[in-house]
């Protein structure tokens, strides 16, 4: 496989953007040799012990340097009511699509742009901010997006900026003549003060399959918030990689909720550094996934300064053979005075076949801190589901409203207006496909 | 409306009930009285099909038909309702939602349509009403939070919504005030009608002073001992149930 996506940079090098820049030239080269060295990563790797990429080994994965012309669609499916009052990237196959796309009004000191256009704007600029959130450790999959990666979205607001509307982007997935595999690459730099609300969607358009494998640097600077929320329902014989890397300035606060429903195979990582006093992260997510679905939720946290706080809470309903894994890393340095870290995983198991590893690890080298872990698997509550059942409502119904308030609350947490509504729809729809309805 | 016929129970493989017969006719309150342990809250769970507790021998016929083939659910829609005896907590469902759902689930299954938003809203509004409870309760997670008279009250408001033909209440005295014991005795004589039919279960007679039954039965040690009239619930207030633990050890 390493050798297949070696191969890919061949095919794509023609059409990778910015190849008058030696600086990126320089850097996707950097990027590939540390893919090939290392290959892609296996169980053997502690980080990767709960999640093999060996299915991905399977596919003949190809890599598209240019669009299809023929992929037609009307307009991408947005989760906000009022779609317009957004600020929308599309992408199809990992290609930016400007028709479907609206960018809308931005303030003045807010800029969002392809990663494409932003090389072509201002090279300068975004060589002083690409890659500098990715460190030495090897990881496999960040590394060949380094080489690889097409295309984006890349998002600067400027001191003070706040965006009123969200940024909504859109991934399509699928729509090629043979599975393909693209690597977009995203970054987020929210100056002193600066606020914006960030969703993605990721979707599928046609019936081949796809690895996604995305990274998105985020730098959120003095007291700017960055709210971030994703819905995962890429198609069922879809790969998805997801990796966030974040560093958070002084007062800075990360929002963060990940929901997974599709993929074949899905991994989403949270890395986060809160390298400034009173940062504050919230890493939360819940995920459905049956048949023989695979969903990790990884997540590493660095407290480097005191007073920084983070809250994870994962939940999640594993159906038929399906495997979810939450692997949480906490780490407060020796600095890192009153740190406050709690991390939670609750996993419903609605089968015998159902698995969850959860990994909880903590390594705390400072003496005044409140860090917590906890981890819980089950079935539905018992007591509850007859009490449903003694009142009317059918088993399948029963137990379709017990998953849903226990997803809901984590839901309910989300700061986004508009948003909810279209995430408790789809695990309706879950819960539909998992009752049988028409 | 109620026939138990010669009703052997199982619980964990302990037999607990050890051949009951009991009939009610439409328009009867029965009560069943007796000490801890004599089998009354497995007598509830057996009618109303709880996991766990099986129907050894003998049968049980509702409105004529077998109530132990059905699920749960079924015996609802058939008219068939248990109040708890401890209410069960679920947090992330809204009360107002669960009501509505128990009441479309029960209409479902007798045929009869679903009642939209605005009609059922109506409709508790006229219930709560009725029994002097709070619309906030309505907002509120079923029974998270609620006192253990909340709990009750919460009970009494489904049944008032869900109009059932047999309510079985379970110890719905125990830990309850004086005003919540009213409120839910209230709500259980508003049911009472010519076509409806009651089995209050209780420790104490405290309850049969608000809920007057037209029968007592005294259960103990899985069978159902002696059966009078209302009498038979004063006379167990003086004299305890040392004669009736007697005769079942």
């Amino acid at each position: 496989m390493t050798q297949a996506f070696s191969e890919h940079f061949g095919a794509l090098q023609d059409h990778l953007p910015g190849q008058d820049l030696p600086w990126l030239t320089d850097l996707r080269a950097r990027g590939l040799k540390r893919f090939t060295d290392s290959g892609l990563p296996t169980p053997r790797w502690e980080s990767w012990k709960y999640t093999s990429l060996r299915p991905i080994e399977k596919v003949d994965f190809a890599a598209e340097g240019v669009p299809r012309a023929c992929v037609s669609i009307d307009r991408a499916p947005s989760l906000l009511p009022d779609a317009t009052e957004s600020h929308r990237l599309v992408f199809v196959d990992g290609h930016f699509r400007s028709d479907l796309s609206s960018l809308g009004t931005l303030p003045k000191g807010a800029s969002l742009l392809p990663l494409s256009e932003q090389l072509a704007n201002d090279p300068d600029w975004l060589a002083g901010h690409l890659d500098h959130l990715n460190d030495a450790a090897a990881q496999p999959m960040l590394a060949l997006n380094t080489a690889m990666m097409m295309n984006g979205f890349v998002l600067h607001l400027e001191r003070g900026t706040i965006l009123p509307h969200p940024v909504e982007v859109i991934h399509l997935g699928g729509a090629g003549a043979a599975p393909l595999a693209y690597h977009p690459r995203n970054l987020v730099i929210l100056d002193e003060g600066s606020q914006a609300t960030l969703i993605e969607h990721f979707s599928h358009i046609g019936e081949q399959a796809y690895l996604n494998n995305a990274f998105t640097e985020v730098s959120i600077g003095q007291g700017a918030i960055l709210r971030h929320y994703k819905l995962q329902a890429d198609a069922l014989n879809a790969f998805h990689l997801a990796t966030v890397k974040a560093e958070l300035g002084r007062d800075a606060s990360y929002d963060s909720f990940v929901m997974t429903t599709g993929a074949r195979l899905s991994r989403n990582e949270a890395s986060v550094r809160l390298a400034g006093e009173g940062a504050n992260c919230h890493l939360n997510g819940a995920y459905l996934v049956r048949g023989e679905q695979h969903c990790d939720n990884t997540t590493v946290v660095d407290h480097l300064v005191p007073n920084t706080t983070c809250r994870e809470v994962f939940k999640g309903v594993i159906d038929d053979r399906a495997r979810a894994v939450f692997q949480g890393k906490l780490k407060v340095h020796r600095d890192a005075q009153q740190t406050n870290g709690h991390q939670l995983s609750k996993a419903l198991l609605l089968s015998d076949k159902a698995e969850i590893d959860a990994k909880p690890e903590l390594e705390i080298y400072a003496d005044d801190v409140v860090c917590s872990h906890g981890a819980t698997a089950g079935d539905l509550d018992h007591d509850a589901l007859f009490y449903l059942r003694a009142r009317g409502i059918p088993e399948a119904l029963a137990r379709s409203m017990l998953i849903e308030a226990f997803l809901g609350e984590s839901i309910d947490q989300i700061a986004a207006e508009g948003l909810c509504p279209a995430l408790m729809t789809s695990i309706g729809h879950w819960l539909a496909d998992t009752r049988g309805d028409a | 409306m109620l026939e138990i016929k010669n009703l052997h129970a199982t619980v964990d493989g302990k037999e607990i009930l050890k051949g009951i017969d009991l009939t009610i006719a439409p328009g009867e309150v029965h009560a069943i009285m007796g000490p801890n342990g004599s089998g009354k809250s497995t007598l509830s769970y057996v009618l109303t099909g709880r996991e766990g507790y099986e129907a050894s021998e003998g049968e049980v016929l509702f409105k004529g038909k077998n109530l132990l083939d059905m699920e749960p659910d079924e015996r609802a829609g058939e008219g068939v309702f248990l109040a708890f005896q401890y209410p069960v907590e679920i947090p992330g469902v809204p009360n107002t939602t669960f009501l509505k759902e128990a009441l479309n689930a029960v209409r479902r299954y007798r045929g009869e349509d679903e009642l939209d938003a605005m009609q059922f809203v109506k409709m508790v509004r006229e219930k709560t009403k009725l029994l002097g409870i709070s619309d906030e309760m309505l907002k509120r997670a079923v029974n998270v939070g609620f006192s253990g008279g909340e709990k009750k009250r919460n009970e009494a408001l489904q049944m008032a919504v869900l109009e059932p033909c047999l309510a079985v209440l379970d110890e719905t005295d125990s830990g309850l005030d004086i005003d919540a014991l009213k409120t839910v005795a209230n709500s259980v004589n508003l049911l009472r009608g010519p076509e409806n039919a009651m089995l209050v279960i209780t420790h104490y007679q405290r309850l049969l002073e608000y809920i007057v039954p037209d029968r007592v039965h005294v259960l103990a040690g899985g069978r159902i001992q002696r059966s009078g009239g209302k009498e038979l619930a004063h006379e167990l207030e003086e004299k305890g149930y040392a004669e009736f633990t007697g005769a079942a050890a």
